[in-house]
C-alpha cells in the first residue's frame, strides 16, 4: 500500500506531463510579456507603469475555444459571448497632473472609464453594452452597473479602435465614465487574479495593495484588442494588456530628497521573472533633459540601455532583463535605486506641449459656465485637438453660448458634433476639432442652467455636488525630434499602446479633471413637512385674499327655491303661523 | 375669512380697527422692541452644537509644532517686504515652492471710483500669491482655503509665517482628501475680491486681473487669518460678511470647539464670554455682544476677507490674533494647532457645510438665536405700518364713516363702494413719488459722477467732494415739499384725502422694503424698522408739526447711521465725542459708497434708491398743504 500510492502519483504525473509534452510539441499559441517602467517625473515624483501583455493567436469568436492557458477565461468568454471587438476599462484614483508630471504613457480619467467597440454583427448594441457592463461590474467589483443611458455616449471621432478593425462605424462604440467611482483594494485583487502569475512571481510581487494605495495617483486598466498575428496581417491575435500606473510622492516619503529605490516605494524587491513570461523587463528612464553632465545614478548598473523617441522626445532607458541570470548575479534580489547627484531645478522643468484645465465658473445655483482651457506650448507648431465633452442632462447647456477663443479671437472649429441631452435619458455630447495655434491658450466655454431634480433623483449626499465627467482631448502632438518607425512587436510595451501614424507626431489622449457642480438642493433634514405646511398656509391665505380683493359685494335678499318655500309654508301652517 | 366676506361684520371689524388702532400700534411696537431685547435671555437663546456629523468628535491629536518656524518665516517676510517695498512675490513663490506646493501668482489692478482716504489708495495694483497643496489620490474636485490678507498698513507678517509653516507641515501629511489653497493677497480685501473673481471667472466689480493658471475645484470652506504679533492673548472671530451674509454656524462651532480643546481665549466682537450665563449680568453682557453683532451685520460691510467668500457660497470666517495686556499669552504653535484641527475637520467633510443655521444672531460664542426666534421682533414692528395703512384705507374709503354709523339701518346698504368721491385719487401722488425717487437716484449717481466737477469748483479733494455732494443732495431733499406743491394742483377731494393717500402709499412702500430687507439682513431691517416705523406712523400735517419734523429728521437713514456709530462705540466702551463722531460719520459715508463700488455692497443703493425716497414721502406728508 505504501508503495502503491507513489506509483499512482507517478502514473498521474506521467499522464499530466504527457499531455503537457504534447502541447509543447506544437508552437505555443499564447505568450506573456511583462514590463515595468520607472520614470522620475519633472516634479520630483516617481511614476511606475506596469504592463502585462498576454497575446493569444486564436480567433476567439470563430473557433469554439474552450481551452485557456494564459488568457483569462472569464474575459475570453465575455469577448466571444458579446462579440466584443475592443474593450478598454480603467479604474483610477487621483489625477494625472500633466503640467507637472509630463505626458503620460496612458492617462485615465478619475473614476471608472469603459469604452467598448462591438463587432458589426451585434444587433442590439445597447443591450449588449448594458449586459457587458453589468458583468464587468461583477468581475472587477466596481460600480460599473451604474452605467446606463444617462451617462453613455457614442463619440463619433474621439475614440477610434486601437487594434485591427475593418470598419469604424461609430454606432458600434459605447463610451461611459463614472467620475464618482472610488478605486480600492477590492478592485485591485480581481485585476491581479487575471495575471498569469497572479501576484506570486515576477513583477507582480511588487503590487502590494498597502503600498499601491499610498500613492498620489493610481490607475489600473484592462485593454483587449485584436492585433495582427504577423507582418502580413492575414489573421488576428487577441491582445490583453493589463496596465497599472502609480505615482509615488517623493516629497512626503523622501524627507525632501528625491532619491528612490524599489524597496522604498513598494516595500518589496524583485527576485525573479514570472516563469510563464517570455519577456520580462524593467526600464528606468535616465534621460537627461538638456543637461550634459551625469546628474543621476542608478544601481545596480543596467545590463543594457535602450534609446528611442517616446512621446515626442528622445529618451534613454536603463534596461534590466529579469530573464537574464546576470541581473540577479550580484545579489539574490533586484532592488533598483536611483540617486540624484545634483538636484534638478524645478523651475526650469519642461512643460508638455499640450495640457488642459477645466473648471466651472460663475456663482449662484441658477446658471454657470463650463470652461476648458487648452494650452499649446509648442513654440512654432500648431496642431488640431479633438475635444469631447460629455455633460449630464441636469446641466442644461445653452449651445448658442459656446465660445472658443484663442488670443482674444474667435476660433472656429472645423468639426462639430453635438447631440443634445434628453432629460433622464441621455447626456449632452459635444465633439469639436479645434486648431490650436502655436504657443497659445484656447478657452472653450459654454453656459448652462442647473435643472431641478425630482426628489428621488438626488444622490444620498446631495450637498456634496454632482460630478461632471472630464473632457477628453485627443491630439497628434508634433514630435520634438524625428522618430524612426520601429518594429511594433519588438518595441517595449510602453511605446506600443497607441498605433503610431507617422514619425513627426505622436498620439496623446488627455483627460481634464472632473468637475463638482452643486445643484439646487432642498433641505432634506426637514423633509417636506415644512414645505407642505407652508404651501398649505400660503394657499389658504392667498385664496381668501384673492377672493376678497377681486369681488364686489352687494347685499341681496336671500332667494329661496319654490320647494323650500312650499315646505316652509307647510311647517308654518302646522304651527299656525301665516305663510310667507 | 368668512368674517371679512360678510359686509356687516366687516364694518364692525373696521370700526374696531379704527378704535383700537393706536393702542394696538403702541403694544406692537413695544412687543417688537422687548422681544428683541429679550433675545439675549435664556428661553430665546440656545447652546450651540455641531450639527455636521463629519466634524463631530475631536479625537485627533494635533501635532503641529512649527511655531518657531512660523516666526522665522515672518521675520524673513518682514525683511523681504522692506526690501521690495511691496508684497515680496518672488520670495513667497520660492518659499512656497520649497515647502512643496504648486505655486501661482495673479496680478490685478483697480482704479477706485474716488480716492480712498482711510486706506490712502486710488490706483491700486498688486499681486496675489497662492500655493496649492494637491491632495493625493483626489482629482482636485474640492478644496479648502487658508487666506492671509496683507496690506501696507496691516502686514500680517506673523500670519504669513504661520501660513507657510502650516503649509510645510500639511504637505508632509498623507490624510488630505481635499486640496488646500494657501493664499496671500495684497491690498487686503481688494486682492481677495480680485482672486475670488478670477477663480470663479466672473467680473462683477470692474476689477482687472490676470487669469488664474491653477485651480482646485469647488471651494468648500475658507479661513482667513490676521496676526500681527508673535504671541497672542486671544483670538477674535468675525463672521459678518458682505451684505450681512453669515457663514454656516457649524464653521463657527468648529472654531469654538477647538478654542475649548486648545484652551484658547476666544472672543466674539472683541468680547469675552461672560462666566455666568444665567445671571442678569451675563445676559446683559450677551445683549451687548448681540447689539454689536447687529450693528456690524447691519452695516453690510465685509468684516474681514472671509466676507467676500460668502457670495460664492463658500463658508468662511476670519480669525484675528489679539495681543492685549493680559498676562497669559499663547504662541504660534497653539494658534497653528487650532488651525490644523479645523482644517483636518473640514477635510473630513463629505458634503458642503449645510446642516446648521445660516441665519442666526450670537449673544456669545457658545449661544445663538435662530431665525425662527428673532423674526417675530421685526414681525411686530412691521405690523404697525400694516395697521396704519389699513386705518388710512378705511378712512379714505369711508370718509363719512361717522355719520353713517348714526344713520344705521336706515341707510341703504346696497350702495356700491368706491364709486363716488370717497375713492383714492392717485394723480396727486405721482409728482411727490416721482420727485422723491428722482432725488434718490441723484443721491445714488451724482456724488461719484460729479466728483471732478465739484473738485474743480470747490477747494476740496475728490473724496471730500463725494461725501459733501452726498450730504448736500441729502439735505436738499428736505426742501422738496415746497417744489412738489408747485407741481401739484389743489386736490378736489376734501382736505385730508391727499396726504392720507400719500401716507398710505409711503407706509406700504416702507413695509414692503423693510420686509424684504429683513429677510436677507435681519439686523439692517430691524434697525431701520425700529427707528423709521414709529415716526412714519405718527407723521401727519396737522398736530405738533415741529415735533414731528424733528422726530422725522432724527430717524432719517443718515441720522440712523450717525446714531448707530455712536451706539457702536458706546457698546465697545470707547465713547465718541461729537467731533469724532462727525468725522467717523463722514468716513463711513465714503466707505459705504466705496464698498458698493468695490465689492458690491448693497447698503448704499438700498438707502439712496429705496429708503431715502420713502422717507421723503413722509417728509412730504408732513408738509402737505
Amino acid at each position: 500500500m505504501a508503495m502503491a500510492a507513489p506509483l499512482v502519483l507517478h502514473l498521474l504525473l506521467a499522464l499530466l506531463l504527457g499531455s503537457g509534452g504534447q502541447s509543447r510539441a506544437e508552437p505555443e499559441r499564447d505568450s506573456l510579456r511583462e514590463e515595468l517602467v520607472l520614470t522620475p517625473l519633472p516634479s520630483g515624483d516617481v511614476s511606475a507603469t506596469f504592463q502585462f501583455r498576454t497575446r493569444w493567436d486564436s480567433e476567439l469568436q470563430r473557433e469554439g475555444v474552450s481551452h485557456y492557458r494564459l488568457f483569462p477565461k472569464v474575459l475570453g468568454q465575455l469577448i466571444s459571448k458579446y462579440s466584443v471587438q475592443e474593450l478598454h476599462l480603467s479604474l483610477t484614483q487621483g489625477f494625472w497632473r500633466t503640467r507637472f508630471w509630463g505626458q503620460p504613457f496612458l492617462q485615465a480619467p478619475a473614476g471608472a472609464e469603459l469604452w467598448v467597440w462591438f463587432q458589426d454583427s451585434v444587433e442590439d448594441v445597447d443591450k449588449s453594452w448594458k449586459e457587458l457592463s453589468n458583468i464587468l461590474s461583477g468581475i472587477f467589483c466596481a460600480s460599473l452597473n451604474f452605467i446606463d443611458s444617462t451617462n453613455t455616449v457614442t463619440p463619433t471621432a474621439s475614440f477610434k479602435p486601437l487594434g485591427v478593425a475593418n470598419g469604424t462605424n461609430h454606432h458600434f462604440l459605447r463610451y461611459a465614465v463614472l467620475p464618482r467611482e472610488v478605486v480600492c483594494t477590492e478592485n485591485l485583487t480581481p485585476w491581479k487574479k487575471l495575471l498569469p502569475c497572479s501576484s506570486k512571481a515576477g513583477l507582480s510581487v511588487l503590487l502590494k495593495a498597502e503600498r499601491l494605495f499610498h500613492t498620489s495617483y493610481h490607475s489600473q486598466a484592462v485593454h483587449i484588442r485584436p492585433v495582427c498575428r504577423d507582418a502580413h496581417c492575414v489573421s488576428i491575435s487577441w491582445e490583453l494588456r493589463q496596465t497599472l500606473t502609480v505615482v509615488f510622492d517623493a516629497y512626503t516619503t523622501g524627507q525632501g530628497k528625491k532619491d528612490w529605490s524599489l524597496f522604498r516605494m513598494f516595500s518589496r524587491t524583485i527576485t525573479e521573472a514570472c516563469p510563464l513570461a517570455s519577456q520580462s523587463y524593467v526600464y528606468v528612464d535616465i534621460s537627461r533633459h538638456g543637461q550634459e553632465n551625469e546628474t543621476l545614478e542608478v544601481s545596480p548598473p543596467p545590463t543594457s540601455t535602450y534609446q528611442a523617441v517616446v512621446l515626442g522626445d528622445r529618451k534613454t532607458y536603463a534596461v534590466y532583463d529579469l530573464l537574464n541570470p546576470a541581473t540577479f548575479s550580484g545579489s539574490r534580489s533586484l532592488n533598483l535605486q536611483l540617486k540624484w547627484k545634483q538636484l534638478q531645478d524645478i523651475e526650469s522643468q519642461l512643460v508638455p506641449f499640450l495640457h488642459a484645465q477645466r473648471y466651472v465658473s460663475g456663482y449662484g445655483l441658477q446658471k454657470g459656465e463650463l470652461s476648458t482651457v487648452l494650452h499649446n506650448t509648442h513654440p512654432y507648431r500648431a496642431f488640431p485637438v479633438l475635444l469631447l465633452e460629455t455633460v449630464p442632462w441636469y446641466l442644461r447647456l445653452y449651445v448658442h453660448t459656446l465660445a472658443i477663443t484663442t488670443k482674444g479671437k474667435d476660433n472656429k472649429p472645423s468639426y462639430i458634433h453635438y447631440q443634445p441631452a434628453q432629460d433622464r435619458l441621455r447626456p449632452h455630447l459635444l465633439e469639436m476639432l479645434i486648431q490650436l495655434p502655436a504657443n497659445s491658450v484656447t478657452k472653450v466655454s459654454i453656459q448652462f442652467e442647473r435643472a431641478l431634480l425630482r426628489w428621488t433623483e438626488y444622490t444620498p449626499d446631495p450637498n456634496h455636488g454632482f460630478y461632471v465627467s472630464p473632457s477628453v482631448l485627443s491630439a497628434l502632438v508634433p514630435n520634438l525630434v524625428g522618430a524612426k518607425p520601429a518594429d511594433w512587436e519588438e518595441s517595449p510595451l510602453f511605446s506600443t499602446m497607441f498605433p503610431s501614424s507617422d514619425s513627426s507626431s505622436y498620439f496623446v489622449r488627455l483627460y481634464t479633471e472632473p468637475l463638482l457642480v452643486n445643484l439646487p438642493t432642498p433641505d432634506f433634514s426637514m423633509p417636506y413637512n415644512v414645505i407642505c405646511l407652508t404651501c398649505t398656509v400660503v394657499a389658504v391665505c392667498y385664496g381668501s385674499f384673492y377672493n376678497l380683493l377681486t369681488r364686489t359685494f352687494h347685499l341681496e335678499e336671500p332667494k329661496r327655491s319654490r320647494l323650500v318655500r312650499w315646505l316652509a309654508n307647510i311647517i308654518r301652517r302646522i304651527r299656525g303661523v301665516p305663510p310667507v | 375669512m368668512g368674517l371679512l366676506l360678510d359686509s356687516h361684520r366687516r364694518r364692525a371689524l373696521a370700526r374696531l380697527l379704527l378704535r383700537l388702532n393706536t393702542p394696538l400700534c403702541v403694544v406692537s411696537y413695544l412687543a417688537g422692541v422687548f422681544w428683541f431685547l429679550g433675545l439675549a435671555f435664556s428661553p430665546l437663546t440656545q447652546n450651540t452644537y455641531i450639527s455636521e456629523n463629519a466634524m463631530g468628535s475631536t479625537m485627533v491629536e494635533e501635532q503641529f509644532e512649527g511655531g518657531e518656524h512660523a516666526i522665522s518665516f515672518a521675520r524673513d517676510f518682514i525683511a523681504q517686504r522692506r526690501k521690495t517695498g511691496s508684497l515680496p512675490v518672488a520670495w513667497l513663490e520660492r518659499t512656497m515652492r520649497s515647502v512643496g506646493l504648486e505655486v501661482y501668482s495673479q496680478s490685478f489692478s483697480r482704479t477706485l471710483p474716488f480716492p480712498d482716504e482711510t486706506h490712502e489708495r486710488y490706483m491700486v495694483s498688486g499681486t496675489n500669491v497662492y500655493g496649492i497643496l494637491r491632495a493625493p489620490r483626489a482629482a482636485s474636485t474640492e478644496s479648502l482655503v487658508l487666506i492671509v490678507p496683507s496690506s501696507p498698513e496691516t502686514l500680517n507678517a506673523q500670519a504669513v509665517g504661520l501660513l507657510l509653516s502650516l503649509a510645510a507641515y500639511f504637505r508632509s501629511q498623507i490624510y488630505w482628501a481635499k486640496d488646500i489653497i494657501f493664499l496671500v493677497t495684497e491690498h487686503d480685501l481688494l486682492g481677495t475680491e480680485a482672486w475670488l473673481e478670477a477663480y470663479h471667472d466672473v467680473n462683477i466689480t470692474g476689477m482687472q486681473s490676470s487669469a488664474l493658471r491653477g485651480r482646485a475645484g469647488a471651494i468648500q470652506a475658507a479661513v482667513a487669518l490676521e496676526l500681527n504679533s508673535d504671541v497672542v492673548t486671544s483670538l477674535d472671530v468675525a463672521v459678518e460678511g458682505l451684505n450681512g451674509q453669515l457663514p454656516n454656524l457649524d464653521l463657527l462651532n468648529l472654531f469654538h470647539a477647538f478654542c475649548q480643546k486648545e484652551a484658547l481665549l476666544c472672543t466674539l466682537q472683541g468680547k469675552l464670554q461672560h462666566s455666568d450665563w444665567a445671571s442678569l449680568g451675563g445676559s446683559l453682557h450677551g445683549l451687548q455682544t448681540l447689539m454689536l453683532m447687529v450693528l456690524r451685520q447691519a452695516s453690510g460691510r465685509p468684516h474681514g476677507p472671509h466676507g467676500l467668500f460668502l457670495r460664492y457660497h463658500v463658508e468662511a470666517i476670519t480669525l484675528r490674533g489679539i495681543n492685549s495686556f493680559r498676562q497669559y499669552k499663547y504662541d504660534m504653535t497653539a494658534v497653528g494647532k487650532t488651525l490644523e484641527g479645523m482644517f483636518r475637520k473640514l477635510n473630513n467633510l463629505l458634503e458642503r457645510l449645510h446642516q446648521s443655521y445660516f441665519f442666526y444672531l450670537l449673544p456669545s460664542l457658545s449661544r445663538f438665536v435662530s431665525i425662527g426666534l428673532y423674526m417675530p421682533a421685526i414681525g411686530f414692528l412691521l405690523f404697525i405700518p400694516g395697521l396704519k395703512a389699513l386705518e388710512l384705507w378705511v378712512k379714505l374709503n369711508k370718509a363719512d364713516f361717522g355719520p353713517e354709523e348714526q344713520l344705521g339701518p336706515n341707510h341703504s346698504p346696497a350702495q356700491p363702494i368706491g364709486q363716488d368721491a370717497r375713492g383714492v385719487a392717485l394723480t396727486p401722488l405721482v409728482a411727490p413719488v416721482l420727485i422723491s425717487q428722482a432725488t434718490g437716484l441723484a443721491l445714488y449717481l451724482l456724488p461719484v459722477m460729479g466728483q471732478h466737477v465739484a473738485a474743480q469748483h470747490f477747494p476740496v479733494a475728490e473724496a471730500e467732494a463725494v461725501v459733501l455732494t452726498l450730504l448736500a443732495i441729502y439735505v436738499a431733499g428736505l426742501a422738496l415739499p415746497h417744489s412738489t406743491h408747485r407741481v401739484v394742483s389743489s386736490t378736489p377731494r376734501g382736505p385730508d384725502s391727499g396726504w392720507m393717500a400719500l401716507k398710505l402709499l409711503g407706509l406700504l412702500y416702507l413695509a414692503i422694503q423693510l420686509g424684504c430687507i429683513s429677510l436677507f439682513n435681519f439686523s439692517l431691517g430691524f434697525l431701520l424698522a425700529v427707528t423709521m416705523v414709529p415716526a412714519a406712523a405718527l407723521t401727519q400735517p396737522n398736530g405738533p408739526r415741529f415735533l414731528y419734523a424733528v422726530l422725522l429728521v432724527l430717524v432719517s437713514p443718515g441720522a440712523t447711521l450717525l446714531g448707530s456709530l455712536f451706539l457702536w462705540r458706546e457698546l465697545q466702551e470707547a465713547p465718541l465725542t461729537l467731533a469724532e463722531g462727525w468725522q467717523l460719520f463722514l468716513n463711513a459715508l465714503a466707505q459705504g459708497v466705496l464698498d458698493h463700488h468695490l465689492y458690491g455692497a448693497l447698503l448704499f443703493p438700498l438707502l439712496s434708491l429705496g429708503l431715502y425716497p420713502c422717507w421723503l414721502l413722509f417728509w412730504n406728508v408732513l408738509f402737505w398743504k
